[in-house]
């Protein structure tokens, strides 16, 4: 293995050429494509809440005015649930990886895969020029009659960005589906795919079957506040508990988009720096399926005060508590990989393990509000918040930065430096605790979400919040400096720094564009590391390359 | 208002016990899942930290569905019981007992305004007496807001185009927030208030105090400023169904289906008639959607309330929580 050279040529410098990037039907660069739009639109999203964060420092409204803290607070929301978290692992890992670890040249459909780029950016753009015309100022929920009628803000415009970029998503999912089923290398059986496969085969069947419904919504939206049709409202013989209906049956699905693939990423890692196999792959794998399928059947526990039935809300209690149950497995399932291995603390490693504690967290949380009598007192104030926040960051957002840093080697054939991951993975995890516990405090003690100006007695917690955000804000620009600096600076990776198994280990970094000179062949189980002794003979095929 | 620094809101109604002690309950699960598994990973990690000596032969293969087995079951089991204790209690919360007193709640952009059957009117404040059984009828002018007062634990979202409700029963007196708890426009985060629960005596006094015009006077006002005696207590004019006794009476429609005459219905026919017919009667009485707000509702309701039934019908069904809406005859 020889790690002194990059490849003489590989994905990135095929061609050079502006159109060979913005036509390329390549997995990889159309995930590259992805990372960087979707890091532009992270830091827009970062931006706004920094901006509110300052504003909650003080109970009054000093900073804005409330017509501005409504759209900083609604562009956070919309920006970072669509124009980032939903597509995140799935578009950039999901669309570099899923072809090279089944042993595939690209997706099923690569041409529909630069599509979905093109219309996740065509919805982008329509959601900037809703930003700078104005703003939205109805919350990411979108809430009728308020959406409809009432707000006097850019929610036509915002709403057609969301739904063309809704088929970006459902396009991608399309796509892996098909990938799955029909392009897998010769001996790659079910139970031999990574459990990433398994994650992003997961999410794509909420896509397919959860975006759609969301589209037409919107378009209902538009109806009613573009021509006056009464569907939500009233005044105009509409019913506003449709809208939340509506609107949760795919929302709710969504926040499982966003956490299935962080679950996936995670099943790599542990084992790769356990040395282990993956504790109970099967038991994982069929989870993320069950928690596919049952996401569909809870979207009531967002509206247990709403005016929904009292029985209602006693079955999507008891299947929101149901749907905890196979993430709960997931967790005891990665922590037992750990017993008896060998491991180490590289960068990736540290956000794997701090996703486990924070996602642990978050999950518990969940079953607070799932619990009926508890979710009157907390819905709609900081407590969901905080719950929310445990799992898209402390949960979506780590592991996209663990796999990012994981695979960063594969996809640019360099080391970032790791003493710099380490820190940041540190920094992260104290910033993003600080953050966001006191919000469970805030939550409990009364404080509602969306409030501008709140009671002077949460002061103390609301400083706390903001002063842990400027902790996790320093977290997330140090890798932004370091991973570029790495782009021009870093050691020479080599194919399988991690020494990790998994086919897109085999080939070069950066992989060439058609990945394998050979249709693989696969004779093993996933997680094929050998079997450890503690023996002194075995640690030395275990050095790391960045120790 | 007590502002001094807390980690739970003070307990100030009869169900804020209760919430609590679910919440403790599922405080000390999670606390005991977050530290076993924070401790097993560091204990891991550290154990078995690379290069270290120590024994990491494989396990037998047996204790694998042990394992499985038991982190299925145990935490299904516990979910279950979060799921039985916390539906039991949403019950309670969500069953008034039968004699509250009765308070109208109207939810505009961006401010309550609180309607008592004598008459007192309120804008963001409700004063309430100590140790009984309050029920709000709710609705909103606008869009969705939510009532919500964290030291009573309870909160429901108000809407548009219908009531909801929402009882407690206050435990101590003294002065409690009041929030809306769904994001409702520009100033959202003002549509805040107070809650005043007094003791008796004190309670009284406030209810005395300035002229008052009760709820069912303004309804009988209206009843007769709409002209709704025309069709509705005309006897030389049977073609609408007469409205004395009306609340609380069984209703058989022209459909064949029945219901009870409660507040929803009265509202619903006053500004949609055409969408429940009383069988034996034609769709004629027109709507007054626009004409009557529903601070008007209200008030023609209490009114409604009021009318004794005539000698030759039906006593009115027993509905729990009609409150203590004096009963005047106001019409000969």
């Amino acid at each position: 293995m020889s790690k002194g050279e990059l490849p003489k040529r590989h994905y990135l410098n095929a061609n050079y050429n502006v159109w060979s990037w913005l036509l390329s039907t390549d997995h990889k660069r159309i995930a590259v494509l992805y990372m960087i739009s979707l890091t532009m639109f992270f830091f827009v999203g970062g931006a706004a809440a920094i901006l509110f964060r300052l504003e909650l420092m003080t109970p009054q409204g000093d900073l804005v005015i409330s017509e501005t803290y409504n759209r900083l607070f609604t562009l956070h929301g919309v920006v970072m649930v669509f124009f980032f978290l939903i597509p995140s692992i799935p578009a950039v890992l999901g669309n570099f990886l899923l072809p090279m670890m089944i042993g595939a040249r690209d997706l099923a459909f690569p041409r529909l895969n630069l599509l979905s780029w093109y219309l996740f950016m065509a919805g982008g753009v329509l959601a900037i020029a809703a930003i700078v015309g104005g703003g939205v100022d109805t919350g990411w929920t979108f809430y009728t009659p308020y959406s409809t009628t009432y707000a006097n803000s850019q929610v036509m415009a915002m709403a057609l960005g969301i739904f063309v970029a809704g088929f970006s998503s459902i396009l991608t999912g399309l796509n892996f589906i098909v990938t799955t089923h029909t392009m897998r290398a010769p001996g790659m059986t079910w139970l031999r795919l990574p459990l990433f496969v398994w994650g992003q085969y997961a999410t794509s069947i909420i896509f397919v079957l959860g975006t759609p419904v969301l589209a037409i919504t919107l378009m209902l939206i538009a109806l009613e506040r573009g021509l006056g049709i009464g569907i939500f409202d009233p005044k105009l013989g509409g019913d506003p508990l449709l809208f939340q209906h509506l609107f949760w049956f795919y929302s709710h699905p969504a926040v499982y988009i966003m956490v299935l693939p962080t679950m996936a990423v995670i099943s790599e890692i542990v084992p790769c720096f356990a040395r282990k196999r993956i504790f109970g792959y099967s038991f994982i794998a069929f989870s993320s399926v069950a928690i596919a399928v049952l996401s569909f059947l809870v979207w009531g526990h967002h509206m247990f005060v709403s005016g929904q039935s009292l029985y209602a809300g006693l079955v999507f209690s008891f299947f929101s508590m149901l749907v905890a149950i196979p993430s709960a497995v997931k967790v005891f399932n990665w922590t037992a990989t750990l017993y008896k291995g060998s491991i180490s603390l590289e960068t990736p490693m540290l956000y794997a393990l701090g996703f486990i504690g924070l996602f642990t967290v978050g999950g518990l949380t969940g079953l607070f509000l799932a619990t009926t009598a508890i979710d009157v007192h907390v819905h709609d104030t900081y407590f969901i918040v905080a719950h929310f926040h445990y799992i898209m960051v402390g949960g979506a957002v780590m592991g996209y930065l663990g796999g990012i840093h994981f695979w960063w080697p594969k996809m640019t054939g360099r080391m970032y430096p790791e003493m710099w991951g380490r820190v940041s993975a540190v920094i992260v995890f104290v910033g993003f605790n600080l953050t966001f516990f006191p919000q469970f405090l805030l939550g409990y003690l009364g404080m509602p979400r969306r409030y501008h100006v709140y009671a002077e007695e949460f002061q103390i917690l609301n400083v706390m919040s903001s002063a842990g955000a400027s902790i996790l804000g320093l977290g997330y620009l140090i890798p932004l400096a370091y991973l570029l600096w790495s782009l021009k600076y870093g050691e020479i990776a080599g194919p399988n720094p991690w020494r990790a198994t998994g086919l897109e280990w085999t080939t070069p970094s950066p992989p060439p564009t058609f990945n394998f000179d050979q249709t693989p062949i696969v004779t093993e189980e996933a997680y094929a590391y050998p079997p450890l002794t503690g023996a002194p003979a075995d640690e030395k095929q275990f050095e790391s390359v960045a120790s | 208002m007590d502002t001094s620094f807390r980690l739970f809101p003070e307990q100030a109604s009869t169900a804020a016990a209760q919430v609590d002690r679910l919440y403790i309950f599922l405080l000390a699960v999670a606390t005991f899942f977050t530290l076993l598994i924070f401790v097993l990973i560091v204990y891991f990690v550290f154990k078995y930290r690379r290069g270290a000596r120590v024994d990491r032969t494989a396990s037998p293969g047996r204790r694998f569905w042990i394992l499985e087995l038991t982190w299925t079951l145990i935490p299904l089991g516990l979910t279950m019981i979060m799921f039985g204790w916390g539906a039991e209690l949403f019950f309670k919360l969500h069953h008034p007992p039968p004699d509250c007193i009765e308070i109208n709640v109207l939810a505009k952009q961006w401010m309550w305004k609180i309607q008592h059957a004598h008459g007192k009117q309120e804008i963001n404040a409700l004063h309430i007496p100590v140790d009984k059984p309050v029920k709000l009828r709710m609705i909103s002018e606008d869009v969705i807001h939510s009532f919500y007062v964290p030291n009573f634990r309870v909160k429901q979202d108000v809407l548009p185009g219908r009531y909801t409700t929402l009882w407690f029963q206050p435990t101590k007196a003294g002065r409690y927030h009041l929030f809306c708890a769904e994001y409702c426009g520009t100033s959202h985060s003002r549509m805040i208030g107070e809650i005043v629960v007094q003791e008796q005596v004190e309670y009284a006094n406030w209810l005395q105090g300035g002229a008052n015009v009760s709820q069912e006077a303004a309804g009988l006002k209206l009843f007769e400023q709409f002209r709704c005696a025309t069709c509705h207590d005309n006897p030389a004019n049977p073609r609408c169904p007469p409205l004395r006794g009306v609340f609380g009476r069984a209703v058989t429609l022209n459909n064949g289906g029945t219901l009870t005459a409660d507040e929803s219905y009265l509202r619903e026919s006053i500004l949609d008639p055409t969408a429940k017919i009383v069988a034996g009667y034609q769709p004629i009485m027109p709507t007054y959607k626009g004409q009557i707000g529903e601070e008007g509702i209200f008030q023609l309701i209490a009114y409604l309330k009021s009318l004794q039934p005539p000698r030759d019908m039906p006593p009115p069904s027993q509905t729990p929580g009609r409150g203590s809406s004096t009963k005047t005859d106001l019409k000969p």
